[in-house]
């Protein structure tokens, strides 16, 4: 039975590892927003696996705001802005995918050699929780640092905060105060964005950030 | 008396990979054609196909070298070795010993090489053509294969076939993501390897699109013959490779009873029908894919295979 608890704990977090990877993947917007959603899904399988493996039943009401929040509400709203904001809809990206790939492997490889070194002595489903989930953060990263378009950058930012709630269901002993206020931050934090991406828009007649450069202080 | 016995395995291995090759291929082409609406070739066509060819006459280019007609021999050679060593429908063979997947891997490569070779010998500008993105897609699809070959040896503990097929259909193995990734991954190499549809149409001579026709356009009688049957035989290793890892139920252990082998036998039958079935309903549901995007779909393949197995790092036990 714990055999097969860790396998399927295992099957989830890898699962929403290799979500991760198809997100940077994606060149079109809205495959982007659907894959992002169904990041949102795999999380909230993954903390309710956890939910039953700990029996800690606030983790269930954790999953049901990944899901609902994350999975329904975000990816129908920024689906909604891309629409309002006429952008074209391709992503335009910093270097190819190819190489972003690669970068994204690296950092795969470098977040579990780190946790298997910290965690040694830690139980094993929060070391692969841990793993798993700091390879999704720094993936999180990355396709914000790769990307031009401040939609996808968005939509790079929650995968990020996907990665801390699965590092959090890993870890026992989190309390339900601090996952509810990080759910909400991020909604707030989601708001604020998608303000300014109308501002942005407003202002440059464009959301690709680079157009912001020109604009900067220190430049002549 | 063991020797006897394993000795008669192995050469009825050898014997039905290259018996089964041709209803393989039939099999897929009327599958794709019933799903098309067409009537089809009846499954038995390959074969009168290559007894035609073998009575026909050859017909060589003035400045073919020695190299061209020794090259299909050579494929076929050694395409028969690697699929003679795939544990079909049992797993002990006689010459498991050698059943390394990576020399498996590295007959199929030297197959390549010489298919490559030969495509260059006459110098048309086809056989060019081809030889360059065959030798394209498989710098890109072998890395892949190693990667998924690893994955497997990291969890079976052993790059030795017979041992990852007995290892995988013990009930120890459990759930493990790295395993579905490895599947995925050895599917997509197994497309490209094949010349099959996202990567290759085998059913047409559009100049633009062909890798594998462009290099054999100028053989001809029983060279022609050779490399067809080299090409069947291909495609029935990749699927017997993935049926043998990934369902490797009812393949007979060494030293097992004759039913246990006639049962092998017959589930090895269902596993390459199912594969064909399932190849043909793919290449029918799917658009050929502009070369250029070739190297997107097996650098996923390479992702998969590199993600598998990194996850094995931080997964029960190695």
């Amino acid at each position: 039975m714990d055999k097969l608890a860790f396998d399927i704990a295992h099957l989830l977090a890898g699962s929403l590892l290799l979500v991760s990877f198809l997100m940077i993947y994606q060149d079109r917007l809205f495959s982007l927003l659907r894959f992002f959603a169904l990041h949102a899904v795999v999380l909230s399988l993954s903390v309710a696996w956890q939910a039953y493996v700990q029996d800690a039943p606030f983790l269930y009401i954790t999953a049901a705001i990944a899901l609902f929040f994350k999975g329904l509400i975000i990816p129908a709203a920024l689906q909604k802005i891309v629409r309002r904001l006429e952008i074209h809809r391709e992503v335009e990206q910093v270097v190819g995918i190819g190489i972003t790939m690669l970068a994204g492997i690296g950092l795969t490889a470098l977040s579990i050699i780190l946790m298997l070194r910290v965690t040694a002595n830690a139980d094993s489903f929060a070391r692969e929780d841990m793993a798993f989930a700091l390879a999704v953060i720094l993936l999180g990263l990355l396709m914000m640092v790769t990307r031009r378009n401040a939609v996808s950058q968005v939509v790079g930012f929650m995968s990020l905060e996907n990665g801390l709630i699965l590092a959090a269901a890993g870890a026992k002993g989190m309390p339900l105060v601090v996952e509810i206020s990080v759910a909400f931050s991020v909604l707030i934090a989601f708001i604020v964005i998608g303000v300014f991406l109308f501002r942005i828009r407003e202002r440059f007649d464009t959301v690709d950030v680079g157009a912001l450069d020109q604009f900067r202080g220190d430049q002549k | 008396m063991v020797l006897i016995a394993g000795l008669l395995v192995q050469g009825v291995q050898m014997l039905l990979v290259v018996a089964l090759a041709p209803l393989l291929v039939g099999v897929v082409r009327l599958t794709k054609a019933r799903l098309m609406r067409h009537r089809g070739a009846p499954v038995v066509q390959p074969y009168r196909d290559l007894m035609r060819l073998m009575r026909k006459e050859v017909v060589l280019a003035h400045n073919a070298s020695w190299l061209f007609r020794v090259s299909p021999y050579l494929i076929f050679a050694a395409t028969w070795v690697a699929a003679a060593l795939i544990p079909t429908f049992a797993s002990g063979l006689l010459f498991s010993w050698a059943a390394d997947l990576i020399a498996i891997v590295a007959l199929l490569a030297s197959a390549r090489f010489f298919l490559a070779l030969a495509a260059m010998d006459v110098g048309t500008s086809f056989g060019g053509i081809g030889a360059s993105r065959e030798m394209m897609i498989s710098t890109l699809a072998e890395p892949a294969m190693m990667l998924t070959v690893f994955s497997l040896a990291l969890i079976a503990g052993s790059t030795q076939l017979s041992t990852i097929v007995e290892y995988l259909a013990a009930p120890g193995v459990g759930l493990r993501v790295s395993l579905g990734m490895a599947l995925v991954a050895l599917v997509i190499v197994a497309l490209a390897e094949n010349a099959r549809i996202p990567v290759d149409n085998p059913g047409t001579h559009l100049e633009l699109t062909m890798v594998h026709e462009a290099m054999v356009l100028e053989y001809s009688g029983r060279h022609l013959a050779m490399i067809e049957l080299a090409a069947a035989l291909k495609l029935l290793l990749y699927i017997s490779l993935i049926g043998a890892i990934f369902w490797p139920f009812s393949i007979a252990g060494s030293g097992a009873s004759v039913g246990a082998y006639v049962l092998g036998a017959l589930a090895y039958l269902v596993k390459l029908l199912a594969g064909g079935v399932l190849l043909a309903i793919f290449e029918v549901s799917i658009a050929k894919m502009r070369l250029f995007r070739v190297p997107n779909l097996l650098g996923v393949a390479l992702m998969l295979a590199l993600l598998g197995t990194l996850l094995l790092f931080v997964s029960r036990s190695i």
